[in-house]
This record gives structure tokens, sequence and C-alpha cells, in this order.
């Protein structure tokens, strides 16, 4: 049985649940990667206003991006997949974060961070303006029904 | 965006036949984006202007709600919902969860963004504050708290959203999500008691 047939059999009322179709582990990946960003950001907060050694913040940056780098290769080769409800959540979601990360973001140059520390901080904060959307976009699209996501 | 009038109950096709109608909701509740966007634009506005009254005002009260929701979302109205049918669940999530998806980001910013420039502007975050270890502290537990709620609140909120707007939502699904909401939500409940410990020890030196 196909996974579309699957989810169209809905709630099966009165019956056994439908297994789930299982997934690469995108969310977990997308934990990881959340994680490494916010080890780095209280990392580099803990040492202010003195600069922290950079060294274990840039080791945590690369990790963080190498693995959603490859957490975004792993997504883009599911098929069939509901692209339509997963960009559709991701837009959304890209605009609000990232608006939250901007917000982050005017307060570390109003508070005069400056040269590679805000070098960092930046691209752990556009790390997480991604990686929070793309999380959000898979949790949604992973339950919707290919045939139906375009609705 | 699934933006559709709120209100106005819509009945499930054939397969659904026998459940109860469904009210039909807004994912995010557009009514409440000026709000919002006021709110983060005041925030700006305090931050920009330096008014420790107002970066105070908006941590306290953000931080204040931020907790007091989790707590009460965590440990008085999780269990209640775990304890309901699923056609009760559906029907309190499609009129609770549209309201959580905004509301928790917007005051999560402004008590961080706010807290943030307060501790600066009062010298908390030097390393060499007494207390530094007990801002530390603070950082980490909500560090956890984001991967938590990120990670695993907040999608698992919008997949029941959006599994809710099916014309024959999977009640199975749903109930395996919402229970996936309700242990995150006890979860950075409990933390939040870890925060107003530090926080109270934090504000009296």
């Amino acid at each position: 049985m196909s996974d579309a047939t699957l989810e169209s059999l809905g709630p099966h009322p009165g019956g056994a649940p439908a297994p789930e179709r299982s997934f690469p582990p995108i969310t977990e990946m997308a934990i990881a990667t959340l994680a490494l960003v916010i080890i780095g950001g209280i990392y580099l907060a803990a040492h202010l206003p003195r600069r922290a050694p950079l060294a274990p913040a840039f080791a945590l940056v690369v990790a963080a991006d190498l693995l959603l780098v490859v957490n975004v290769v792993i997504l883009s080769r599911i098929k069939p997949f509901a692209w339509d409800r997963f960009f559709q959540v991701v837009g959304w979601a890209l605009l609000a974060y990232l608006i939250i990360a901007g917000m982050l973001e005017y307060i570390f140059v109003l508070d005069g961070t400056r040269g590679a520390t805000l070098t960092l901080l930046t691209l752990m904060l556009v790390t997480f303006g991604v990686v929070v959307p793309l999380n959000l976009g898979f949790s949604v699209a992973r339950y919707q029904d290919v045939s139906q996501a375009a609705g | 965006m699934t933006t559709v009038s709120e209100g106005a109950p819509t009945q499930a096709p054939e397969a659904a036949v026998g459940a109860p109608p469904r009210a039909d909701f807004q994912i995010v509740p557009v009514a409440g984006i000026p709000i919002a966007g006021a709110v983060l634009v005041a925030l700006v506005v305090a931050i920009a202007f330096n008014r420790i009254w107002a970066l105070d005002f908006f941590h306290v009260a953000g931080g204040g709600l931020w907790t007091g929701i989790d707590l009460f979302v965590g440990f008085i109205i999780g269990p209640i919902i775990g304890r309901m049918s699923i056609p009760a669940r559906m029907e309190f999530s499609t009129r609770f969860m549209p309201k959580m998806v905004l509301l928790m980001p917007v005051l999560v910013v402004i008590t961080l963004s706010a807290g943030w420039q307060l501790a600066r502007h009062l010298g908390n975050l030097s390393a060499h504050y007494p207390h530094h270890g007990w801002l530390v502290a603070s950082f980490i537990v909500v560090g956890i708290m984001a991967v938590i709620a990120l990670g695993l609140l907040e999608p698992a909120n919008l997949a029941v959203l959006f599994e809710l707007k099916k014309p024959v939502p999977n009640g199975q699904r749903i109930g395996r999500l919402m229970r996936v909401f309700i242990y995150t939500a006890g979860i950075t409940g409990a933390m939040q008691v870890a925060t107003l410990i530090i926080m109270s020890k934090l504000a009296v030196g």
C-alpha cells in the first residue's frame, strides 16, 4: 500500500490506526543544529564584556551549519513530499523568525558588538532563522497527503 | 498561510459522518498580528531610547506572562486536555492553539530582548558581576527551553492545526501530537520554576 493510500484512509474510526510513514531524522538533526547554535550563543554571552576565545564558538557554528546543509540535502531527496505545504509554512515562519533574529542582531549592533564576534553571532542568528522554519515546515508537511498538499 | 473565516461550523465529508461539526479557524489569528506588531515596535523603541523603566516593564510583564502561561498550560490545562476525548481535544485545540502560535513567540522575544538590554544597563552581563554564575545558569535554562519549544512543542502545535484543517482529520495522529505538546509544555513549565528561582535571586542580589 502506498503512503498516499495510507494517508487517504483518514482517522480509521473503529479500526486499527494506519502506520505513519517513516522519514529520515530531519527533526532530530534540526534540534541538534538548534542546540549547537544556542550553546554557541550562551558561550559568547557568558564571556561578555570580554571577548571570548572564538575557536569553540566558530567550531559550533561550523558544526551547526554542516548539519543544516546535510539536513537540507536529505530533505530534498524525500519523494513524494508535500512541497507546496512545506514551502507555505517555511515562507511564513521564515518571515517571523527572521524578524526575531533581526531584532536580536539589532541589539548586538546597538550594544557595540563588532568584528569577529558579531560575524559569529550573525551566522548563529542566520542558522537559527533558517533551521526553525525548516523544522516547522517539515513537521507540518510530513503529515500531508501529497495529493492534497496544494490545497 | 491558510486563512479562513472563524466561527462558521463546517461538516466534514462522508467519512466523518457522526463526528461533531468543527468550527473553521485561522492557523494564525490574523486579527492579532497588528497587536503583536505594535508590541514589537514598542519594544524596539524602548531599546533604541534605552528607557530603563520600559525595558523593565517588557521584561517583567513578558516574563511573568511567559512563565505563568507555561506553568498554567503545562500543569493545569495540559492534564485536563490529556483526559479529554479526542473530539473534545480537537474542539479545544481549534480555539486554543492558534492563539498560542502568535502569543508565545512574541512573549519570548520581548522578555529575552528587554532582559538582555536591562542586564547590560545594570551591569549584570559583566563577568565581574557577583552573581554572574546565576545569570549564565538562566541563559542555559532558557537555551534548553528554546530547544524544546522550537524543536518539539511549536512543530507539534502547528502540525495539529494543519491536521485539524483537513476534511477528515486523523484523530490518532492528533492525539499523539497533542501528547508531545502537553509533555513538552510540562517540561518547559518545570524549567520555568528554575527561571523563577534564578530571577528572584538576581533581583535581590
